[in-house]
């Protein structure tokens, strides 16, 4: 990290103010090269300098500098904003002048790669810096946060703790084994032990499930027969609710019809591609198409005519869907139903029509099949990255491996060989080494020596 | 005599005792300078050897062809396996030796070998000609030449001893100490640090109150540290330790005189190891225990004099007899040596290669209290290393370097080599990442073919490790060949209809290899009993450590070249790059192990070699 870099942090448009962010050992001199007003070289650190930019001689804009100088930076390096008069031609004006004096242009991501090569960021919170900039709702938001702020490094720091803990215990009744005062880690207490830090990685999982739905949307798909009033349905959801109209990022774009709002958590429709199309053949493909869509989707969304007996289609979809979490709207009530409910009474079910009716049951029965309103916002905490997940789920079955080694009467001192496997697990997501911390442990929490 | 010589090794505790029979034992000509012949191979500290994870050490060394097993076997009161109701991997030996039979019979060893000399002298500088050590200068001025010089200085090098207020520049027991050394090291470029140790007081014999401590002797059984040895020793005539506590009259005393102690007083500039606290260190850190575990330890045979374990200290006489009088049993006790703290200069590891030659200074090497370690058994085992390696370099040939995977003494090397130390460094067993596979049991499986190239190891020695080996290969192929009929299964109280060899049979839980013995018709000493059992036993946790060495192997074989530039590689953590840059790791392996290189510094580590290097 040997250049400075800079770049405009504001969005390039027409605004206010603009600013320009320069990082890196240099930073304060070149700024200084082109500055009128205090010598910032010898300004204090974290001081707000007024003055111009200039270019030979000629005053290119008034701005506010401030100097922000290594480590106590986003960076950890000199840092300095310029905050110029908002417009385009200005702002990259200033910018072409920095690089004219030995500034590179900053590659997307790079303030913040830097906070993290300089040991600022761990990589939970260098994610969560994406997901906060990138983030639509308030929960999102809330949840990236809480990410940044090292809600979910320190989660998985406690049971990283209560690992060592233990560990540390064992190895000390190994090393020093005729301290008769230090507690003797049995299989109980160890089966006991795990089992809460068991408890506390399922939970983690579980949370990270609703995260994956606050951060990428609920996607409910919507299936159905023809003309039983999908269109329409999902028309007056969007009428009703705030639609989103931004791209979704993902893998699931293609299928996605629009998303909305709904109690501030997103919610991506997901139209299933095959059913409207009219002939015979294609249908009966689109079924299995839109069949392939439900496994994808958090949610089935089954539309029934309830103006019509139910068809053969329906009966089939209606066996399909079972073991899916679902919800079945029985549209139309604005005719007359005609719909067997005595077939459906095994079914969880919501009747309601598009034409004179809101939707206010049908969304109730959507929030509350995802216990959305039970929420604690404030500890809800999200492991954005696969790699992640699958970690903690390799630990639960190592832990589930120990359990079993217990039973086989295998000595305590080798299932520390799980017991590092679990904590090595753990500090990969939020990068940190085994041994250290082990023998640290030993000696702050135990008193031993000759 | 001080012609012509090939290696000096310079102090003769128990690093400079094993290198400098390595290398005389190898062909070369060795002169060991000592400062006093009567305190050669001394034990300043604990009338012990071994204990946990040291034992395994002691084993090591003797497979590789040390002598320390050897003279503790022979000069040994009491001997125990610790942790022998846990895993196999945990069993250590320690013994408690006779501290003037041990320094004797180490005396007598050295003295048979001829290519060895030994000379009462003090040295106080190195001569350097171009990067390369050539002899050493004595106190009189007189020049040695040598081809290679070891260091074994343990704590004596610009040593003061802290009783209170009190400071002497001195050796351990009063004893000369060597004041230049350092400070000439120093101007070659080594960074010198201070360091901290301690030892307790000894009590006199009839002084103390035995009939009211508790008693903790030596085990019913025979063992030797030696592969070698038959015992020497009689299990019913060993002595016994004693057990006794501190209590809230003895933490008073001390708490109530804190600041009259060396430590607290400000008196101490060196830094003390966190696993060998002073009694006032136990007391300030862990103020919520009300006791703290001591042990009665004999000296010798040859004088009355107890040791007593837990109760380092470095307060002034009078607050020592005070806290000595205060212990239920020490009432009248008589103190005959007071404790005292101890400090002295030591080299950084870091600047040392695997080998345990300097990086700065060519055909130097340092070995023990010098490097930083604490412990005879650590010293002793880093002596021995040195004095193969020198030979080695001196016959043109390959280092012997000790993989993690491979003993104790790799780890301990590789640890100060890579993570450095500023405090005493004791070998643990839990710095062993792959403990399993370092057991008490199968040293001499691991080691002794080293042992054997190197030349330490004979023929014959070598032969009945290769006839035992035979052995195990054979009985584990009859046990998984030899299936049993349902009477047998019955007869052992198992229900089984499905087939059943006896491997199968002796990973139950409940069965004992002793419990199948006469299924197997191959005779079987204890030993070899012993090494079935934790095979077969354990073979789904030795498979799991053995493919973690794989993968550690794998990056041991990915060098790093000497020539690379770290301020190249991109998106490398600042952190990382700093100590990469400073300890200048060979391997991959080692940089994964530098503390605070990350796993991500290693992949991109990784790829810029896979990039820079490939085509060669």
């Amino acid at each position: 990290m040997e250049d400075t870099i800079c770049a405009i942090s504001t969005a390039q448009s027409i605004g206010g103010i603009a600013i320009i962010r320069v990082s890196g050992k240099d930073s304060i001199k070149i700024v200084n090269k082109i500055f009128k007003g205090k010598n910032l070289e010898k300004v204090l650190s974290h001081t707000i300098n007024y003055g111009y930019i200039v270019s030979n001689e000629e005053k290119i804009d008034e701005v506010l500098v401030t100097v922000m100088k290594s480590p106590k930076s986003y960076t950890m390096e000199d840092i300095v904003e310029i905050n110029t008069h908002g417009g385009i031609t200005t702002t990259n004006k200033v910018l072409e002048l920095l690089l004219l004096n030995g500034c590179r242009l900053a590659e997307a991501g790079e303030f913040s790669k830097r906070a993290f090569l300089n040991g600022r960021l761990d990589l939970i919170e260098a994610q969560s810096i994406n997901d906060l900039i990138e983030s639509q709702t308030e929960n999102q938001r809330k949840m990236a946060m809480n990410n940044l702020t090292g809600k979910l490094s320190s989660k998985i720091q406690k049971l990283m703790d209560y690992i060592i803990e233990i560990s540390a215990n064992i190895e000390v009744n190994i090393d020093y084994p005729e301290y008769e005062d230090e507690l003797v880690i049995t299989y109980d207490i160890l089966e006991n032990r795990l089992n809460k830090i068991k408890f506390d990685i399922e939970n983690i999982l579980k949370e990270s499930k609703t995260g994956k739905l606050i951060k990428n949307g609920i996607n409910i798909a919507l299936i159905g027969s023809p003309n039983t009033g999908k269109s329409s349905l999902l028309n007056k959801l969007i009428e009703e609710e705030k639609a989103i109209v931004t791209n979704i990022p993902g893998t699931t774009r293609d299928i996605i019809e629009s998303s909305f709002l709904l109690n501030d958590y997103k919610i991506n429709l997901i139209d299933t591609a095959g059913i409207r199309k009219t002939t015979d053949l294609i249908e009966k493909m689109g079924i299995d198409k839109s069949l392939n869509q439900i496994e994808k989707a958090d949610l089935i969304l089954l539309i029934l005519d309830g103006s019509k007996k139910l068809s053969n289609e329906d009966t089939e979809l209606l066996k399909k869907i079972k073991n899916y979490n679902y919800i079945i709207f029985i549209n139309k009530n604005d005719l007359k139903l005609k719909i067997e409910l005595e077939k459906l009474n095994k079914f969880d079910y919501v009747i309601g029509n598009t034409i004179n009716n809101n939707l206010d049951e049908l969304k109730e029965k959507i929030i509350s099949k995802f216990s959305l309103n039970l929420l604690d916002q404030k500890e809800l905490v999200f492991i954005t990255n696969t790699t992640h997940q699958v970690l903690l789920k390799d630990t639960l079955k190592i832990i589930d491996n120990i359990f079993l080694n217990i039973k086989k009467n295998i000595p305590i001192d080798m299932l520390t060989i799980d017991l590092r496997k679990c904590y090595e697990n753990l500090g990969k997501i939020i990068g940190k080494t085994y041994e250290e911390d082990l023998i640290e442990e030993m000696f702050k929490k135990f008193c031993l020596g000759k | 005599m001080l012609e012509n010589v090939d290696v000096i090794v310079v102090g003769a505790g128990h690093a400079g005792c094993e290198a400098s029979y390595a290398t005389s034992k190898l062909g070369f000509k060795t002169l060991l300078i000592t400062l006093n012949k009567n305190n050669i191979a001394d034990m300043p500290c604990n009338p012990s050897i071994g204990g946990t994870a040291k034992g395994i050490v002691v084993r090591e060394i003797d497979a590789l062809g040390g002598i320390m097993g050897k003279i503790a076997d022979f000069s040994l009161f009491q001997i125990k396996m610790l942790n022998n109701a846990k895993g196999p991997a945990v069993r250590s030996l320690r013994a408690q030796e006779d501290k003037i039979l041990y320094p004797k019979n180490m005396l007598k060893k050295l003295s048979e070998n001829k290519n060895l000399y030994i000379l009462e002298n003090s040295v106080k500088n190195i001569v350097v000609e171009n990067n390369k050590v050539v002899g050493v200068i004595l106190e009189n001025n007189e020049i040695v030449k040598s081809k290679i010089v070891i260091l074994t200085t343990g704590t004596y090098l610009n040593s003061e001893v802290l009783i209170g207020e009190n400071k002497k520049s001195e050796g351990p027991h009063g004893e000369k100490n060597e004041k230049f050394l350092s400070k000439n090291l120093a101007k070659l470029g080594f960074k010198i640090q201070r360091l901290k140790t301690g030892t307790p007081p000894r009590i006199k014999n009839d002084s103390i109150n035995f009939d009211i401590l508790k008693k903790e002797c030596g085990d019913d059984l025979y063992y030797t540290f030696s592969f070698d040895d038959k015992p020497y020793y009689k299990k019913e005539n060993q002595r016994c330790c004693y057990l006794l506590y501190t209590n809230e009259k003895t933490h008073q005393i001390i708490l109530d005189n804190l600041n009259k102690s060396s430590m607290y007083g400000g008196y101490v500039t060196g830094v003390g190891p966190r696993y060998c606290p002073s009694i006032e260190d136990k007391l300030v850190r862990f103020k919520d225990k009300n006791r703290h575990q001591l042990f009665l330890e004999p000296e010798s045979d040859f004088y009355d004099e107890w040791y007593l374990q837990g109760f380092s200290t470095s307060m002034p006489t009078h607050i020592q007899e005070q806290m000595v009088h205060s212990l239920k049993g020490l009432e009248n006790a008589q103190i005959t040596k007071y404790a005292y703290a101890i400090e002295y200069d030591a080299i950084d590891p870091l600047q040392l290669k695997n080998t345990l030659e300097t990086k700065i200074v060519e055909n130097l090497f340092t070995a023990g209290q010098i490097n930083g370690t604490s412990g005879y058994e650590e010293a002793a085992s880093q002596g021995l290393i040195a004095g193969i390696n020198a030979s080695l370099k001196l016959k043109n040939k390959k280092p012997l370097i000790l993989k993690r995977n491979e003993a104790y003494i790799g780890v301990l090397i590789d640890d100060l080599v890579t993570k450095g130390t500023n405090e005493p460094y004791r070998l643990l067993t839990s710095r062993a990442e792959f403990r399993l596979l370092l057991r008490h049991d199968n040293a001499d499986i691991r080691l002794r073919k080293y042992g054997y190239e190197v030349g330490l190891i004979n023929e014959n020695q070598y032969n009945l490790l290769q006839e035992k080996q035979e052995i195990l290969k054979n009985i584990i192929e009859y046990m998984n060949n030899r299936y049993l009929s349902k009477s047998e299964l019955l007869a052992l109280n198992i229900e089984n209809n499905n087939s059943y060899n006896l491997s199968k049979l002796l990973k139950r839980p409940e069965i004992k290899i002793d419990d199948i013995k006469n299924l197997i018709p191959i005779e079987m000493s204890d030993d070899i009993k012993n090494q079935i059992e934790v095979s077969i036993k354990y073979e789904g946790y030795i498979k799991k450590e053995e493919k973690n060495v794989e993968k550690l192997l794998n990056l041991e074989n990915k060098k790093i070249p000497q020539n690379i530039d770290y301020k190249k590689i991109t998106n490398l953590a600042t952190e990382a790059k700093e100590k990469l840059e400073k300890i200048r790791p060979t391997t991959v392996a080692q940089a994964s192990r530098i503390s605070g290189v990350n796993p991500s510094d290693i992949s991109m580590l990784l790829i810029y070699l896979k990039k820079e290097y490939s085509n060669e």
